[in-house]
């Protein structure tokens, strides 16, 4: 086995950290630690398009590893503690199947997704291609965590920890978008969540609930 | 087998012995200092292992020969892992008969016997330790497997001498799998041994027993002997560990006579800093409600499987 420099050995660890801290995510019950989660997977990826930065002399990625800190370490973080304090739901989670059948086919989606990457990584020449699967699992559990749960701001969640896979995979398999687009997804996803949860107040003044069943409801009552 | 091996097979074997019962009193005394207690002595577990050897057997009238027997063969299963584990030297006769795979299949050999033991006398308190140990051991099996095979990969062969050497060896590289796969292992070790997040060694309440519920119609040489093999449990796990995921300082292949003698304080010191931090998870942590044990074993399973996949994926 060739062993690879530093830089890339940290960039796998990080890799590994993200795809245990999606896992977690999708384990987790309560609301106010999922959010503590993203924070802590946003953080990890910071770090790791850091270190890859570093690692290839990209300059524009310390500035995508700059807009990843402030966009997802601090600010959503700060919006969504301050929408459950608002909206006063500290409830659990719940989930539509229970958590070890999730993980279950967490793990399932998790060998789909490597087999899926393996090909793709193999027409990339940078140094990181090996992390694609990871950053395509981290999205599928994404997923899947938006399908398995009923309320409204761990679907969000979801979404938004989606975003941080996707960045990811571009991150290692071309080192990263252009930074016109990255600044565009930065604000989109900005003002997303700034859309999203003003949805959340027009839901619960619907309904008195941000259980997402509710809406199916809508088209009965016409 | 030369000299040497033969030599290295027995020293190791015997430190097992001498040490297992040391390596529990240690714990026990750790664990005291961390909750603000008067410690008990650290040779205890010596003094009561003589004392029930002292002591006369009682058996109960309904025993079958599983009763009687199940000791000896508990005991004989602790010792043969502690024979194959390379915990001083890798140069061992028994270590090239048994693999990674065939030390599971001992644990669960204790384990089935211990169950039948105790379902055999026919009280309520046997049979529900007995169901509840097989629950914790089918949950915990897996994921012991899967942290091996993790080892196995990385390694290329499921033999324990070849995996510590090839361990012992390599470059010094950031291996994200055989972190996960040490978290897991840990986790699998505390619910194997009956430590506190999944039983609590140290209680009196029958209805929370797990391990001591099914020992509980045992008495004299037989409890000697049990107590003796769960020590030697405890201290095998604790030297798997060791040797998988630190063997700086055991002896590796052809190393000689020195490397064996210098690799003895280096495992002691191991083990002692293992003790530590087993006595700090246990005060740290309160025991789970039973049903609560499937999710932490699955996430055990979870974690070793993960290491499995990243290990494929990446390549380290």
């Amino acid at each position: 086995m060739a062993t690879l420099p530093l830089y890339a050995q940290f960039i796998n660890l990080f890799a590994a950290f993200l795809l245990l801290l999606a896992f977690a995510m999708l384990a987790q019950r309560r609301v106010l630690s999922l959010i503590n989660l993203f924070a802590m997977q946003g953080f990890a990826l910071a770090v790791s398009t850091a270190i890859v930065a570093y690692g290839t002399h990209q300059s524009h990625l310390y500035w995508s590893a700059g807009l990843t800190l402030v966009l997802k370490v601090l600010l959503l973080p700060w919006l969504l503690h301050r929408l459950i304090r608002q909206l006063d739901v500290k409830w659990d989670v719940e989930g539509l199947i229970n958590i070890p059948t999730t993980m279950l086919v967490g793990i399932v989606l998790v060998v789909f997704s490597f087999n899926l990457a393996l090909p793709i990584a193999q027409l990339s020449h940078t140094v990181t291609r090996a992390t694609l699967g990871i950053a395509m699992a981290s999205v599928m559990l994404s997923f899947l965590m938006m399908i398995t749960r009923r309320k409204a701001i761990p679907q969000v969640v979801g979404f938004l920890a989606m975003e941080n896979g996707l960045f990811f995979a571009a991150t290692s398999a071309t080192y990263g978008m252009p930074m016109v687009v990255e600044l565009g997804i930065a604000l989109d996803v900005l003002v997303g969540m700034i859309i999203l949860g003003v949805f959340f107040f027009q839901i619960r003044e619907q309904f008195d609930s941000l259980d997402l069943k509710h809406l199916e409801t809508l088209k009965e009552n016409e | 087998m030369t000299p040497t091996e033969f030599a290295s097979q027995l020293l190791q074997l015997g430190l097992a012995l001498a040490l297992a019962p040391l390596l529990v009193g240690w714990i026990n005394q750790c664990r005291a200092w961390l909750q603000n207690k008067s410690a008990p002595s650290l040779l205890l577990p010596y003094r009561t292992i003589r004392k029930l050897f002292m002591k006369d057997a009682v058996v109960a009238l309904q025993a079958s020969p599983i009763f009687r027997v199940a000791p000896y063969v508990v005991f004989g299963a602790m010792c043969c892992a502690a024979a194959i584990i390379p915990s001083l030297a890798t140069d061992l006769p028994f270590g090239r008969a048994a693999d990674t795979i065939a030390l599971v299949g001992l644990f669960a050999l204790a384990r089935v016997f211990i169950a039948l033991a105790a379902m055999d006398i026919g009280t309520a308190f046997g049979s529900l330790g007995a169901r509840r140990e097989m629950f914790v051991g089918f949950l915990a099996e897996p994921a012991l497997l899967m942290v091996l095979f993790t080892a196995s990969l990385i390694s290329g062969s499921t033999s324990l001498p070849t995996i510590v050497d090839v361990f012992a060896h390599r470059e010094l590289a950031i291996y994200p799998s055989l972190a996960f796969a040490g978290v897991a292992f840990a986790m699998v070790s505390l619910a194997e041994n009956a430590r506190i997040p999944v039983d609590n060694p140290a209680t009196h309440l029958e209805l929370t027993m797990i391990h001591e519920a099914m020992i509980l119609e045992y008495s004299a040489r037989h409890l000697a002997l049990i107590e003796w093999a769960s020590s030697l449990k405890l201290f095998n796990y604790s030297c798997l560990g060791i040797a998988l995921f630190f063997p700086v300082g055991i002896g590796v292949a052809g190393a000689g006579w020195t490397a064996l003698v210098a690799a003895a304080p280096v495992l002691v010191a191991k083990l002692a800093v293992g003790g530590f931090a087993l006595a700090l998870v246990e005060t740290l942590s309160a025991k789970m409600r039973i049903f609560r044990a499937p999710e932490f074993l699955g996430t055990a399973f979870l974690l070793a499987v993960l290491a499995m996949l990243v290990n494929l994926l990446l390549g380290s």
